[in-house]
């Protein structure tokens, strides 16, 4: 459902180019658990953010869900943002002034959803979250495990096909990102495609299929039997 | 993808909210600009509504008539001081009362003396006249009588006396029927005038008024300080202009040595004058409200860049660059908004303490400056958001979830 053909994207760093991604051609299908490892600077991030449609590439072809996304406005990528694709971040990314269920709410008062259909389906995920008696609360009342989980709650209250998380237990002690992987990966089992950014090596043997990044190529593709076989 | 306005309105609430120092400065900018607005127009509106107010209590189809007259037409420096070529005379009053559309007219004459009853005396304004000066100044008596009706070149010695006159020579003491020493003359005190507080020129409170031939006699002049004639009728006012124009032509040897001013005249040129005073301190003001509207522009950029991840969240989530700029202008708007209603609320309550502390002053803000402050208010606050909104829109996604 992702196909990446030939993509480059450069950046102008003073007078010189930078090849973030330097020919990078993927196929990932639906229901994919795809980890992207690699030193920092090796473009696993810039891989994310193309694949995401919050970065265009420079060169190349981008299919998503069979539909070329190389050439939308941005008004048409924010629309396949807000249907197609969440997104974790290491950062969770809360708004410190909305209580969890109004960040949850935030996709859906985007796509123009009325506030009584709004109210169940963010009750729905925040329940399955087990967040409920956290709703009301402010991020800053929420330890950063349920911060995480908020944001995982509001990446997937959309029914997105495709989960892309950015080193989603970058700021989380290890029981919490523990438990957030455990939270990715059951949504992973349950038919969403997902994608997480991390250059731990042990979060990343996890995944069914493993993508090794340097220099913005890709240096290996395997796909093994997880180690650790989720729950 | 359209978002719900409700849901604009919710959100811009919040955000205010999430940063109260902000928004309470920029209220505050809001609010002082508007509340100058309507202070300073109601201020403006005041003092015009104070003059009009005035020369309306002058009396109604006033025409004035005054000794000499300069080449050019109208009011000029030299009629004011009263150079006087030819004097006016009772006789020159008496023929302007020939006309059909005139009802009824009073010669004046002004001078200042000492006056005394049983050694106390007091520097005091002697306004000589006739009768008919009561009904035309719309004013009214206390006590007694006005002057009486009788012909104009008779000196009867009688006198019609302020409160304040009243009260600071006679104390106590009745007033009514004393005889009073005006210069080196003995009048009848006969009437007492009722308060009428200020009314342009004469404080009526602080002015004997006696016969005109008396005050003629006293001041040993023939000539009077003016003659105030009235019209029947509105429309009468410009005949009897005429008429008295050239009446006074015929009696002065075919000169033209008077200046005849009408009520309305003044009144309209005092109502532009003001008019155009209170238009002007509104401007000053609007300015205000434009300054208010640059501190906005920039609390705004700097609230979009504190804001910037959240900014590159809404993006992540699918917000549009449309949707980002109706965000951020929903919150300049509400600001705006709520700023301007607060204004509004200072401002009258300017107002009302002006009028408070000045009763003579009808401060009330002119609607017009009222609505077009609060649309400024409002037009400034969209307009100088437009500039972080685009801002904002333009936002690269992925640096601004990066900046933390």
């Amino acid at each position: 459902m992702i196909e990446l053909k030939h993509i480059h994207r450069d950046f102008q760093v003073g007078d010189q180019t930078v090849h973030a991604l330097n020919d990078v051609t993927l196929s990932i299908s639906r229901g994919d658990y795809v980890s992207i490892m690699g030193p920092s600077g090796s473009g696993k991030s810039t891989l994310l953010n193309v694949i995401g449609l919050l970065d265009r590439a420079t060169a190349g072809q981008y299919l998503l869900n069979g539909k070329d996304v190389t050439g939308l406005s941005e008004t048409e990528q924010a629309q396949t943002r807000n249907r197609e694709i969440g997104f974790v971040f290491q950062a969770f990314h809360l708004v410190p002034r909305l209580t969890a269920a109004e960040n949850v709410e935030l996709p859906l008062m985007l796509a123009g959803i009325p506030a009584e259909e709004r109210r169940p389906r963010v009750a729905r995920v925040l329940q399955e979250l087990h967040l409920t008696n956290r709703s009301h609360h402010k991020p800053d009342q929420l330890s950063g495990g349920q911060r995480q989980r908020v944001a995982i709650a509001r990446a997937t209250v959309m029914e997105p096909n495709v989960l892309l998380a950015d080193e989603p237990t970058g700021n989380l002690d290890q029981k919490s990102g523990r438990e957030v992987l455990d939270t990715l990966e059951a949504l992973n089992q349950r038919g969403i495609t997902l994608l997480v950014v991390t250059h731990d090596a042990a979060l990343g043997q996890r995944a069914k299929r493993q993508i090794k990044m340097v220099d913005g190529r890709i240096v290996s593709n395997s796909t093994s039997s997880p180690s650790h076989a989720p729950a | 993808m359209h978002l719900r306005n409700t849901d604009v309105t919710h959100f811009a609430w919040r955000a205010l909210h999430g940063y109260p120092t902000r928004t309470i400065l920029m209220l505050i900018a809001m609010a002082i600009g508007v509340a100058a607005v309507v202070v300073l127009t109601s201020l403006g509106e005041g003092a015009r509504r104070y003059v009009v107010g005035e020369f309306a209590s002058l009396g109604t189809n006033l025409i004035i008539v005054f000794p000499g007259r300069s080449e050019t037409a109208g009011i000029t420096p030299s009629t004011m001081m009263g150079e006087t070529p030819r004097d006016l005379t009772l006789h020159d009053a008496l023929a302007l009362t020939r006309s059909y559309n005139v009802r009824r007219i009073a010669p004046i004459n002004v001078g200042s003396a000492t006056v005394s009853w049983r050694g106390r005396s007091r520097e005091v304004v002697i306004i000589g006249s006739s009768h008919e000066l009561l009904a035309i100044r719309h004013w009214e008596l206390a006590q007694g009588h006005f002057l009486p009706k009788t012909d104009l070149d008779r000196a009867t010695p009688v006198a019609v006396i302020g409160k304040k006159i009243r009260s600071e020579l006679f104390g106590a003491h009745r007033a009514m029927g004393e005889w009073l020493r005006i210069g080196d003359r003995r009048f009848r005190v006969i009437g007492i005038m009722a308060s009428e507080g200020r009314s342009i020129g004469v404080d009526v409170e602080d002015t004997i008024m006696i016969p005109v031939a008396s005050a003629q006699q006293l001041f040993n002049t023939a000539s009077l300080f003016r003659i105030l004639v009235e019209a029947k009728t509105r429309s009468a006012i410009e005949p009897v202009k005429q008429f008295i124009i050239d009446t006074l032509q015929a009696r002065h040897q075919g000169k033209k040595d008077v200046t005849v001013i009408t009520q309305d005249a003044v009144l309209a040129t005092f109502d532009r004058i003001l008019g155009a005073l209170t238009y002007a301190v509104g401007g000053i003001a609007a300015i205000s409200l434009a300054v208010a509207g640059i501190l906005i522009m920039n609390v705004m950029l700097v609230a979009v860049s504190q804001r910037t991840a959240e900014i590159g969240l809404l993006k992540a989530l699918g917000a549009s660059p449309r949707q980002i700029i109706v965000l951020i202008l929903a919150e300049a708007l509400l600001l705006s908004a709520f700023g301007a209603s607060i204004g509004l609320v200072l401002g009258e309550a300017g107002s009302l303490i002006i009028r408070h502390a000045f009763p003579i002053l009808p401060a009330y803000a002119p609607i017009w400056a009222v609505v077009t402050a609060f649309l400024i208010a409002l037009l400034t606050g969209l307009l100088f958001s437009l500039l972080p909104a685009r801002h904002a829109a333009r936002l690269d996604p992925v640096l601004a979830l990066s900046k933390r």
